[in-house]
């Protein structure tokens, strides 16, 4: 029944589903994990980066992207689709700043962003964009905000959320622990990204990659050994909670 | 598709300037340009506005197009927020078409936006720009700030600059930032400042204002500074009368304050030298 209602994208099935779309979602699930958290003075952005083959250079494979001063994306999916999606934002970051001489609030580059992917979905002779992406900002106001895309160009507002390989069991992690005390302060909301990555990355903190915006501060992109400290130090609060459980027990 | 390729056709080649070369309007809804690359008038194909009307407003031919600014408009910023006052005379050459024009238009309720020189030029874009700024309030869930909707509006003069356009309109309000008021003119001008007046009237105007402003005036001086620079003007320039139209921009919202005619105001303030 599908094959007849998913080799093009303007043709709806007859229970309602646009197949092209939900195979642009899949193509999703295929790529690497990435994480976002919306703390009170900062927004975290973590990505698994994938092993880089030996004689490739590692600098050249970044998965996280600022489109403006006080905004950036990660993605999961198709790399080359999110080049184009992301110089479309960019440029409109800027054309935005000289037609309003403001710069974008968050949720307007995602409403754009979804837009764009949204035409795409309702084109002939175009394909959907694979990828989902998280975009975190703070608004001029000093808000701060995290939205999700899909490929299908719809968005919704989070306070923490994951896309990718294994989002499913980010997410759940995520509810259990995003609580107001793990994101109390900056170094407690970076360090519940990296925990959420550590459920699903296999070889810890090498495979992490975290970028961080303060209010009114530049994106921050963390080197390795910042997130290899940070990763040590969950590793200590991990064995300091099973000691506890331990006397617990004994006592 | 493959075969539109192969036969060279490229979809979504018609330009996006407002005299595209097609002569066509697309119907293709953008969200995004905040009212500019919109087709606003149809014009001939092959039709070049710019090139056919700057012989007559730049060049040194005996044919030219004058257009006075007939008006006084004036504003400016004081501790209190924004004082606008403009006459009601609208003329067409030596004709008096009207003693009660409307020369503030009423943006929202944080937003007022004063018109001089061409009426219908000013009308119709400044009522676009209220169009404008309700759309963006209805999309981004706020208030469009005033810097924005100066610019939207300069956005849309540069677009047709040289095309014979007459504006001269002061955009006041108060948003996020406080009290605003920029200037705006048909070559695409925005100025930002603290004092402004506009029209033919307005050199009357800039002294009566210049010998009495303050920045800490209190309010009632603040409105006799407006209402005595806008009678002064119209007893002098033959181009403004009628009423003195006063508005208050305040932090929740302008108000009204008078409506007063200018040949009373003159016949008092003479009373009052005496």
């Amino acid at each position: 029944m599908t094959a007849r209602y998913d080799r093009a994208i303007t043709v709806f099935s007859p229970d309602g589903h646009l197949f092209q779309v939900e195979y642009a979602q899949e193509a999703v699930k295929k790529g690497s994990t990435a994480v976002g958290i919306r703390g009170k003075n900062i927004v975290v952005l973590g990505v698994e980066k994938k092993s880089v083959a030996k004689l490739q250079e590692e600098r050249t494979v970044r998965k996280i992207c600022a489109l403006d001063e006080h905004v950036c994306m990660a993605f999961a999916g198709l790399t080359a689709d999110a080049r184009i999606v992301i110089n479309r934002a960019r440029v409109e970051c800027q054309s935005h700043r000289l037609t309003v001489e403001d710069p974008v609030t968050v949720e307007y580059i995602t409403r754009y962003i979804a837009t764009l992917k949204q035409r795409y979905t309702q084109s002939n002779g175009r394909r959907p964009f694979g990828i989902s992406a998280l975009i975190v900002g703070f608004d001029y106001d000093g808000t701060p905000r995290l939205y999700q895309t899909d490929p299908s160009g719809t968005y919704h507002a989070w306070k923490a959320n994951a896309i990718g390989r294994s989002a499913k069991t980010v997410r759940e992690f995520l509810e259990k622990n995003y609580t107001e005390e793990a994101i109390a302060t900056d170094k407690e909301a970076m360090k519940l990204a990296i925990k959420a990555l550590l459920e699903v990355v296999q070889s810890g903190g090498k495979n992490i990659e975290l970028a961080i915006i303060g209010r009114n501060q530049p994106l921050k992109i963390l080197e390795s050994k910042e997130i290899e400290t940070l990763v040590a130090e969950i590793e200590k609060e991990k064995e300091e909670e099973a000691e506890k459980k331990k006397q617990k027990k004994t006592t | 598709m493959a075969l539109l390729e192969v036969c060279g056709y490229r979809d979504g080649d018609r330009s996006a300037g407002p005299f595209g070369t097609r002569g066509t309007v697309m119907d293709r809804s953008s969200h995004f340009s905040f009212g500019m690359k919109t087709a606003e008038f149809a014009v001939p194909v092959g039709v070049d506005p710019q090139a056919f009307l700057s012989p007559y407003t730049a060049g040194e031919g005996d044919v030219r197009i004058h257009l006075n600014h007939g008006t006084t408009t004036l504003a400016f910023k004081f501790q209190h927020g924004v004082v606008v006052a403009v006459d009601s005379r609208a003329s067409a050459g030596n004709y008096i078409a009207s003693k009660d024009a409307n020369k503030v238009i009423e943006i929202n309720p944080y937003l007022l936006g004063t018109m001089s020189g061409s009426a219908a030029d000013c009308q119709y874009w400044e009522r676009l720009l209220a169009k404008e700024c309700r759309l963006f309030k209805l999309r981004n869930k706020e208030r469009i700030s005033v810097c924005a909707a100066s610019k939207l509006l300069s956005n849309m003069m540069c677009e047709y600059r040289g095309m014979g356009l007459s504006m001269g309109s002061m955009i006041c309000g108060w948003d996020k930032q406080g009290p605003g008021l920029y200037y705006v003119d048909d070559n695409g001008t925005r100025l930002s400042g603290q004092l402004f007046s506009t029209g033919c009237g307005s050199s009357y105007a800039y002294g009566v204002v210049d010998s009495g402003y303050r920045y800490d005036l209190s309010m009632e001086e603040a409105y006799d500074l407006g209402r005595r620079a806008i009678a002064h003007a119209t007893h002098r320039d033959a181009y403004s009368g009628g009423v003195v139209n006063l508005y208050h921009m305040r932090q929740d919202g302008w108000i009204k304050i008078c409506k007063d005619d200018v040949a009373e105001l003159i016949h008092q303030y003479a009373l009052e030298s005496k």
